[in-house]
């Protein structure tokens, strides 16, 4: 899960990294209280997702309150690459005379964390690594090791930041390693992380991701969910404890069992749609290991309720799940959803007792299901159903 | 042969008393396996009957090998107490540890990753893995016994139901050994070491690879295919369809702007030498063209 700015503030704040003023605020009132409170000049900063905001306009000095107020009734609302902004931050202006960066994050390539710190903050930080990686310093530390006062110590001065707040940085980064792994993180980036004039080291900007495999004891990250910008049929689903993601510019809604074979089956009903006028996926539906009755149920009712779903493709290979037991779901989850379901459905059963589950679908002749023998033709006819 | 399990494979299953360590002990029992015991912190000196069987179970790893001569884990832990399941697997310096456990949180597989690195002793296969099949001696994990037999074929894959759907596809053909390495983003087996393994292994004629979105394990397996393997591969990748930004039901199967795509994944394999599949059926029709069956 990634994190608004404001949120990765917060934490930052909770693990005592230095960082300013901030308050988030969803409406211009808001945002004139918040300045009221802070007093002076502040900055108002779209909380989007994306980077580029401060080329598209959304981040803007406030000389007072009022300014504040009319900055972010400009700024609520805008849409920044695609993300609409539903809420800004009011953070407190600071004169700046130096800017850094450092982040800690997961490097799967090389199945370890990684430190990143760099003395040219402040910029797009693939771009240094691209065109002066002498100016990055990339430093492995694994899980078991992190990150002492002495092992900052040394990856600080590896950037070679300058010795007078060296030690100040040092601290920083030991105090985001306590963020990182407290809270289980798999990115924290500080960027810029900057020097002020009074001499003060601070996260300015932040970038939080957070893994969500560490819920079971994370108990204060469930209040950091966007509920604002996440999908309906998605938002249904999690409810429904399914593990969905809503496609765009699909019409070929999707069930079945197992990661690897739903993206699979995305790819080849893709590849099937080009002969029908370019038909595509509308979802990605792991339904796991026991495809009960209510689970098919609840999976097919969130599928039928997509407006952009013309036919569904029930793609499921029998290994442990036996295939009578997934008709019979489906049988059932029909009989449940009864005149709610509208569309033509495509199953494609395989493995695991394939010869009773086939058997129970035919025998319940139910005039929405067709079945297909293979992975390919069912792809292919749902694609032909979701064009017609 | 067949690589990492065999039939003089000894296993112990950590969280056999749990239900689906209980379920599972009793499929890998079926399929011939030698389930040799169980660990349980607790609830050692305790036995357990499963359909016959009399396994005991033990509180620790080291006393579980003691006992038994095991040189496999496999563990059904849930995610919670995981981590220290895995520790105290390479504590006791099991030298092959499965860990079928989904949704363990990444530190923590981090953790064990770099703790059984420092130890030197101890391979791990997974997280979040169906485990590995040498079809007719040994089955550890969750992958069904009976959709295929022995035979000339090695397979690698992150994901447990493609494994079965392309043994299901090769199934008159056989495998020597299929190995899920699991789709989290730490994991402790590589494609590259079981291309590796299926390379020195003189039953294994052909590999299929199967990989998918995530990360860069398999633009690095198609450098060391490129460098190291001799024996023909085929490929097949999921998630061409996969938007940026979301993640496939696996953990670690996301695209991060422009890295881990699948197309990237394909390019980096067919430029290789590996034939690439465009669905898992067509990936099946290579396999049967190089083999000429």
């Amino acid at each position: 899960m990634d994190l608004f700015e404001y949120q990765a503030r917060d934490l930052f704040e909770k693990h005592n990294v230095p960082v300013l003023g901030g308050a988030v605020a969803t409406t211009a009132d808001e945002a004139f209280a918040a300045a009221s409170a802070m007093g002076g000049k502040v900055v108002v900063k779209a909380q989007v997702k994306v980077g580029g905001r401060g080329k598209a306009g959304g981040v803007k000095l406030a000389v007072d309150a009022n300014d504040a107020k009319e900055k972010a009734g400009a700024i609520l609302g805008m849409d920044i690459k695609g993300h609409t902004v539903h809420k800004v931050m009011i953070a407190q202006a600071a004169p700046i005379v130096d800017e850094y960066y450092i982040s800690i994050l997961l490097d799967r390539s090389n199945r370890t964390f990684l430190v990143m710190a760099s003395v040219a903050g402040g910029m797009d930080i693939e771009e240094v690594a691209h065109t002066a990686p002498e100016k990055l310093a990339k430093v492995p530390v694994t899980a078991v090791e992190g990150i002492s006062s002495a092992k900052a110590k040394e990856i600080i001065a590896q950037a070679k930041f300058p010795a007078d707040i060296a030690d100040q940085v040092a601290d920083v980064l030991v105090k985001l390693w306590e963020t990182f792994q407290s809270e289980d993180a798999t990115l924290v980036e500080v960027n810029p992380l900057v020097k002020t004039e009074d001499g003060r080291i601070v996260a300015l900007d932040g970038k939080v991701t957070l893994d969500e495999n560490a819920e079971f004891r994370q108990p204060t990250h469930e209040a950091l969910v966007d509920h604002d910008s996440a999908n309906a049929l998605e938002s249904a689903a999690k409810e429904k404890g399914l593990n969905y993601v809503k496609l765009d510019n699909g019409q070929v809604g999707i069930i079945g069992n197992g990661a690897g074979l739903v993206m699979s089956t995305l790819d080849v009903v893709a590849y099937a749609g080009e002969k029908f006028g370019g038909m595509r996926p509308a979802n990605f539906l792991d339904i796991g290991g026991g495809a009960s009755a209510q689970v098919m149920a609840d999976g097919l009712s969130i599928i039928l309720g997509d407006p952009d779903v013309k036919s569904v493709f029930v793609n499921v290979f029998g290994g442990i799940t036996a295939c009578d037991a997934v008709a019979n779901g489906i049988v059932q989850a029909l009989e449940l959803l009864g005149a709610k379901a509208t569309k033509p459905i495509v199953v494609r059963l395989d493995g695991n007792n394939v010869i009773e589950g086939r058997a129970i679908l035919k025998a319940a002749n139910h005039p929405l299901i067709e079945q297909a023998e293979t992975m390919d033709g069912a792809a292919s006819r749902a694609a032909e159903l979701a064009a017609k | 042969m067949s690589i990492f399990i065999n039939s003089a494979s000894k296993v112990i299953v950590q969280g056999m008393t749990g239900s689906e360590g209980t379920k599972h002990t009793r499929r890998m029992l079926a399929s011939g396996t030698k389930v040799v015991g169980g660990v349980t912190p607790g609830k050692g000196g305790q036995s357990v009957d499963i359909d016959g069987h009399q396994l005991p179970v033990f509180n620790t790893v080291a006393e579980a090998m003691a006992a038994t001569g095991a040189n496999v884990s496999v563990v059904f832990v849930p995610p919670k107490f995981a981590k220290a399941a895995v520790i105290d697997a390479i504590d006791a310096k099991m030298p092959l540890v499965v860990v079928i456990t989904e949704g363990i949180p990444v530190h923590d597989s981090a953790y064990f990753y770099a703790y059984s690195l420092q130890k030197g002793t101890t391979q791990i296969i997974g997280p979040n893995c169906p485990g590995l099949i040498s079809p007719e001696q040994s089955n550890v994990g969750i992958i069904p016994a009976d959709i295929t037999k022995r035979g000339p074929i090695g397979l690698v894959s992150k994901s447990g139901t493609l494994t079965y759907q392309m043994m299901y596809e090769l199934r008159d053909i056989g495998f020597s050994t299929a190995v899920g390495i699991g789709g989290d983003p730490v994991i402790g087996t590589t494609h590259i070491d079981c291309l590796k393994a299926f390379q020195d292994d003189p039953d294994t004629t052909a590999i299929v690879m199967i990989g998918e979105i995530g990360g860069d394990a398999e633009e690095r397996a198609a450098a060391f295919i490129a460098e190291y393997v001799t024996k023909p591969v085929v490929g097949y990748v999921a998630g061409f369809t996969a938007p940026e930004g979301k993640t496939m039901g696996h953990a670690g199967a996301i695209v991060s702007g422009s890295s881990g795509t699948a197309q990237a994944k394909k390019d980096a394999l067919e430029a290789a030498g590996v034939k690439v599949g465009q669905t898992p059926s067509e990936t099946a029709r290579l396999m049967r063209a190089i083999l000429g069956r």
